[in-house]
């Protein structure tokens, strides 16, 4: 195969939607006069004050409607983070007497992990669900997992590698049921829905979630500002101290910008997720046709291909063998492609991505995974462009590799190892 | 910082986010052999240079694996050809190609000077290397020394075969010197982090003292005792 020539003025393909977004023009209409005119801080008495007291209020207020829950329960954080953060601690510092056992799936984000590694310093028993191969936990799995001390479940709702939707409403029932069963309003129910928030709905009465982390930098809004929503019933041990903003439980003068762009984002992406998901999920299935047209040996890792409801639209994650991932993300850099890859290489740890690795793939697939992400702004273009030097650049590696697995589409073990 | 170049900052290099937050640099000599190997051996031609002598490290499983093919006069004991390939990161294919480069330049390398180069040596060939891919280039470091290992013994001087003799610091695990090295390479810094990798000591906490003293040499050695 001759090498495809690169185009005369280099063009950008941004597919690592999940990773962060652009932000939307409309967003940062409605922010822009809170940098400099609507400047006051919120706490102010004076009318000014009282101005941005209103639109954070309104701000809250728009954001509690979307999840069908009341303003209050509303809590303005820094980020997804954060809000994973207060969650996870401030459950647990504040409930421990009842219980100090957690339950959470091997493969969540890392501030939700990271959080569990250091409660377990404090002394609580963390119990790590394994998902099944396509990245799902049951809700049978969350039941035999529940003990009498057991205070808090967190579950992602849905996957930020390989876009698995986890069954939320069905794992809130089963804890409802549990709670009925034993009379006690424990365990309580966490979610990090930072990747479900563009797609999927947010309603917390029909997922029976009491506590739920979203964020503006994954929905076309403003990085650096997010929320937790956390049922009314319920109290939190802040995690920092300061003034009495945010009912007690985060300190801090609010970042009203950040608060109203966020709030436009996510009003703007439940409006048009619809479309927006029939869209992106053709768009994606296009993909995954071409490529498995082009590249031999080549696999989908995560759920099948279906609807919103089992695998977010915009993901497609995959394994190409016999290269590294980080070697194909340095060829894709150059003609402006922009992924990310589940590569020990990219890591601080040199460990190949813990979700791949919860969800049983063997690590030759996984240090050859590649993690394609879809938005707003991509077209059928944008993959017709990448078709043109992916297959090109596989071909290139594979040429200078000595490594070539056998492929079983079926079997997910390890590949079968031939040595030339 | 002793024993790696500062990368130069030049908008040509290649930034690279990893999946934790951080960037790194590559420098352009890193790009420019990247996406133009010197002295690859392409999949299928494997059968022309069977007479050679090759030596193999790594494997697809860790994330990394070369071959490298050797061609030595025997008179002189220089190395006259040299060939490769790698499966691996952006810098595990740099190195391997700079060190056939280094290999064969000036009419090619005697293998006792070979066996000298350190990874070191092609780091700062390449203009450095970030801390945590030093890694790659002590690989083809190893698969340099295993296909001179090859030579020796195709040409029956198993005396000079170099084996390294490795020393048990654990004896419950039978976890060797050459172990912590690997993971010091890996970027374990602290015990904790050995031990999460290795469990070593965990079982014989006396020989923990041994181990950490291992860790700040290996630590010295590779990132400069930062």
């Amino acid at each position: 195969m001759s090498f495809p020539q690169k185009p005369e003025t280099k063009k950008l393909v941004y597919l690592d939607h999940a990773a962060t977004t652009y932000m939307d023009a409309r967003v940062q209409a409605e922010m822009l006069p809170f940098f400099s005119d609507h400047f006051a801080n919120p706490s102010g008495l004076y009318a000014i004050g009282r101005d941005a007291n209103g639109a954070l209020n309104d701000a809250r207020r728009k954001i509690a409607e979307m999840l069908h829950a009341l303003p209050d329960s509303i809590i303005f954080t820094s980020g997804g983070t954060e809000s994973d953060n207060l969650a996870l601690f401030g459950v647990a510092r504040k409930h421990a007497k009842k219980g100090k056992h957690i339950i959470t799936s091997a493969f969540e984000h890392h501030a939700v992990l990271h959080s569990c590694e250091a409660l377990e310093k404090e002394g609580f028993e963390v119990t790590y669900l394994k998902p099944d191969e396509h990245g799902f936990i049951t809700p049978k799995q969350v039941h035999e997992a529940l003990r009498d001390d057991t205070i808090l479940v967190s579950i992602m709702y849905a996957n930020n590698e390989v876009g698995t939707v986890e069954p939320i409403a069905d794992i809130g029932r089963e804890l409802l049921k549990w709670r009925k069963e034993h009379a006690t309003p424990y365990p309580y129910f966490h979610t990090d829905a930072c990747q479900a928030a563009g797609a999927l709905d947010l309603d917390v009465e029909k997922l029976h979630v009491d506590l739920m982390t979203i964020n503006g930098g994954k929905i076309y809004g403003p990085k650096g500002v997010g929320i937790l929503y956390k049922a009314r019933n319920i109290s939190l041990q802040p995690i920092m101290y300061g003034g009495s903003q945010e009912s007690n439980v985060r300190a801090g003068t609010e970042n009203i910008a950040g608060i109203v762009g966020f709030a436009k984002a996510l009003e703007l992406s439940q409006e048009s997720k619809d479309m927006e998901n029939k869209r992106l999920i053709e768009l994606r299935n296009y993909f995954w046709d071409k490529l498995q047209e082009k590249i031999p040996k080549i696999r989908l890792n995560g759920p099948s291909l279906g609807d919103e409801q089992m695998r977010l639209p915009n993901n497609l994650n995959v394994s190409i063998l016999d290269v590294e991932g980080e070697a194909l993300l340095l060829y894709l850099d150059e003609y402006g492609i922009v992924c990310s890859t589940g590569s020990a290489c990219t890591s601080l740890s040199l460990d190949p991505s813990h979700v791949l690795l919860a969800m049983g793939l063997p690590y030759e697939y996984a240090h050859g995974s590649l993690r394609f992400t879809l938005g707003h702004t991509t077209t059928k273009e944008d993959i017709d462009y990448v078709m043109t030097y992916l297959p090109a650049i596989v071909e290139r590696l594979r040429e200078i590799s000595p490594v070539n697995l056998q492929y079983d589409p079926k079997a997910n073990t390890h590949a079968q190892y031939h040595q030339r | 910082m002793t024993t790696q170049a500062t990368p130069k900052t030049n908008s040509d290099e290649a930034k690279i986010r990893d999946n934790q937050g951080g960037t790194w640099l590559y420098s352009n000599t890193v790009k420019e052999h990247f996406f133009n190997p010197r002295n690859i051996l392409k999949a299928g031609e494997e059968a022309q240079y069977e007479s050679y002598s090759k030596g193999r490290v790594g494997s697809p499983a860790c994330g990394d694996e070369m071959v490298l093919w050797l061609k030595i006069d025997p008179e002189t004991e220089k190395i006259i050809d040299c060939k490769w390939q790698t499966f691996g990161c952006g810098s595990a294919i740099a190195s391997t190609s700079m060190l056939s480069v280094m290999l064969l330049e000036n009419g090619g390398m005697t293998i006792d000077a070979a066996l000298k180069i350190k990874p070191q040596d092609i780091m700062r060939r390449l203009e450095g290397l970030p801390n945590r891919k030093i890694h790659c280039s002590v690989l083809g470091d190893k698969a340099l020394q295993a296909a001179i290992n090859d030579w020796f013994r195709i040409t029956g001087k198993h005396d000079r075969v170099i084996t390294q003799g490795a020393k048990v610091i654990d004896p419950i695990l039978h976890i060797t010197d050459h172990d912590i090295e690997e993971v010091v390479l890996e970027g374990a810094k602290t015990l904790e982090e050995v031990q999460k990798k290795l469990k070593v000591g965990v079982a014989s906490p006396e020989s923990i003292p041994e181990i950490e003293q291992l860790i700040r040499f290996y630590s010295e050695k590779y990132y400069g005792g930062e």
